[in-house]
């Protein structure tokens, strides 16, 4: 193992604040009742989870009412989906979502698919931008639900969820965005954005695994997908993780803080490191919008060489990040999003995706760019590419 | 880092005999883009005290992972030095053992080894207007027909990528 360790990998997950685990320690052996317990401990539990609801409620300018907490971001966007939807069914069978979702909605909208439900695919252009108009064509009769995140996971593009939520609002359709990249790093009002309902999750902002929400504006009818003992307004039955969600909470009131100077911190650092790399490297190129992405993403392809053999070499160097080749991935295919761009494939399988994060110093950049462009110097010395 | 073992680090991180030959007697290209893996092989026929043809220099190129790349590295190793009948002999089984093993999800590059090994072999053979057994052009038939089937997929994928 090297000794120099760059974390660069925070899109697929964060370190916890310290500030976090500090908030959530009191609530794993002392303050450890069960919330729908009478006596003293479940009260002390009952409150803190209210306390927290309102912190990361205020994030987004909800009402705490309006927050249902869940295990994670996959779990969010199953019951955004499958609950609005099976609860909405009389009014239509209609869905529309972007053909980048993370695998949670793509797999829950084929699974719907199959339950009788009508899917439509909005086209996205070479940034991964959906188009407007091709929405509003879309949205017919029976359409029900509008499901379109807020930044790729990817490729960091950022939709147009404010136009997105005026159309649906327009049409008197629901409008549902994951927004478990973009939540504590970019603003998002859901009032002002026409969100109805929305996904975050604590462990892609410096809060602990575990812990997550679905938005859920008032009057929206949903059906839960966990039966039990009537826990979060009956939505979502299961002992609430009380310690998760306090440092959810904290990691909300810290981001909050910190997003106008981090997001402008991490930008700089993200051109920084894009343009260097690309300078550096012959044949490189940036996949994803130029100015409309994440604050934290980079995303690169490479011709001639392939992403996890880089993804390796790199961690090698102590560098960690992450590819969307097809070699990588447990079912070896290649990205969706990246094919969604029309990438070509060679240079999906050469794709590198760096997130910088809370941690990432300037120095780290340097390091970077000192030596990236040499692993990928040495593995195209090997391929039969040049 | 427990995904591969410690040789198969060893050979991404130093790998043996890679490059381009000048004037290779044979040449053996398998693998597509599509899947992310292609391997060239390039060999030198020589022959030993006995007068048998040997592998007597060989070389790789290969775009791929970290799989890839080990498993073209170790079996410049494994041919480089013997003849060729008993180079044909190398299959998958030894490549992964010579490599301390291989993730599950990573035995089809051991495959794409060996069949790139057969194909520099068999590029050689027919050039040289030999004899080539029955099995080397059986499996030299099964690369080809397994690349025609790609190439299909891809016209079909350009074309669906046009739709889309």
């Amino acid at each position: 193992m090297a000794k120099k360790r760059i974390y660069l990998d925070y899109a697929a997950t964060t370190p916890v604040d310290p500030e976090v685990v500090k908030a959530m320690l009191p609530f794993f052996s002392k303050k450890f009742g069960n919330t729908m317990s009478l006596h003293s401990f479940g009260q002390e539990a009952k409150v803190i989870l209210e306390e927290s609801r309102e912190k990361v409620a205020d994030l987004i300018k909800a009402r705490s009412t309006e927050i249902i907490f869940t295990s994670s971001a996959t779990e969010s966007n199953n019951l955004a989906l499958k609950g609005v939807v099976l609860a909405n069914k009389d009014k239509g069978k209609h869905i529309i979502i972007s053909p980048i979702e993370h695998p949670c909605i793509m797999e829950s909208a084929k699974w719907l698919e199959k339950q009788g439900f009508k899917i439509s695919k909005l086209k996205v252009d070479k940034y991964g931008l959906v188009s407007l108009e091709e929405l509003k064509e879309l949205i017919k009769k029976d359409t029900i639900l509008v499901s379109v995140m807020h930044a790729n996971n990817e490729i960091g593009t950022i939709e147009p969820i404010g136009e997105i939520g005026a159309i649906c609002k327009k049409a008197k359709v629901l409008f549902h965005t994951d927004a478990a990249q973009s939540f504590g790093k970019i603003p998002i009002n859901v009032n002002k954005m026409n969100i109805d309902l929305l996904t975050a999750s604590s462990h892609k902002m410096y809060g602990p695994k575990g812990a997550a929400c679905l938005f859920v504006r008032e009057g929206v009818k949903i059906q839960p997908l966990l039966h039990g003992g009537g826990h979060e307004s009956s939505l979502r039955s299961s002992t609430v993780n009380v310690a998760g969600i306090v440092g959810f909470a904290k990691a909300c009131q810290i981001s909050k803080s910190k997003m106008k100077k981090e997001s402008k911190r991490l930008s700089r650092l993200r051109d920084e490191l894009i343009s260097g790399i690309l300078k550096k490297v012959k044949n490189s190129y940036l996949n994803g919008h130029p100015k409309k992405r994440l604050p934290n993403n980079i995303n690169l392809s490479f011709s001639f060489i392939e992403g996890e053999s880089l993804v390796m070499k790199l961690d090698l160097l102590g560098i960690a990040v992450s590819t969307g080749s097809a070699c990588s991935s447990a079912k070896l295919k290649t990205s969706h999003v990246l094919s969604a761009i029309s990438v070509k494939p060679y240079l999906i399988n050469g794709s590198l995706r760096l997130s910088l994060g809370r941690w990432t110093k300037k120095s780290d950049i340097d390091y970077v760019l000192k030596v990236l462009p040499e692993a990928v110097k040495e593995l195209r010395e090997i391929s039969p590419f040049k | 880092m427990k995904l591969y073992s410690k040789k198969v680090l060893e050979h991404f991180k130093n790998p043996h005999n890679f490059g381009r030959m000048k004037k290779p007697d044979g040449v053996g290209k398998v693998g597509n883009i599509l899947c992310g893996d292609i391997m060239h092989i390039y060999i030198k026929v020589g022959k030993d005290k006995k007068g048998r043809e040997i592998i007597k220099d060989i070389k790789f190129e290969t775009f791929g992972c970290v799989a890839a790349l080990a498993t073209s590295s170790v079996i410049t190793d494994l041919a480089k030095g013997k003849i060729l009948k008993k180079a044909l002999k190398i299959d998958k089984k030894k490549v992964i053992k010579s490599l301390g093993g291989l993730p599950v999800i990573k035995i089809h590059c051991s495959v794409l080894a060996t069949g790139a090994l057969s194909e520099a072999i068999y590029d050689y053979l027919s050039k040289a207007k030999k004899k080539i057994s029955k099995d080397l052009q059986l499996e030299h038939e099964r690369i080809e027909k397994g690349l025609k089937i790609i190439k299909k997929r891809y016209k079909r994928y350009k074309e669906l990528e046009k739709k889309i």
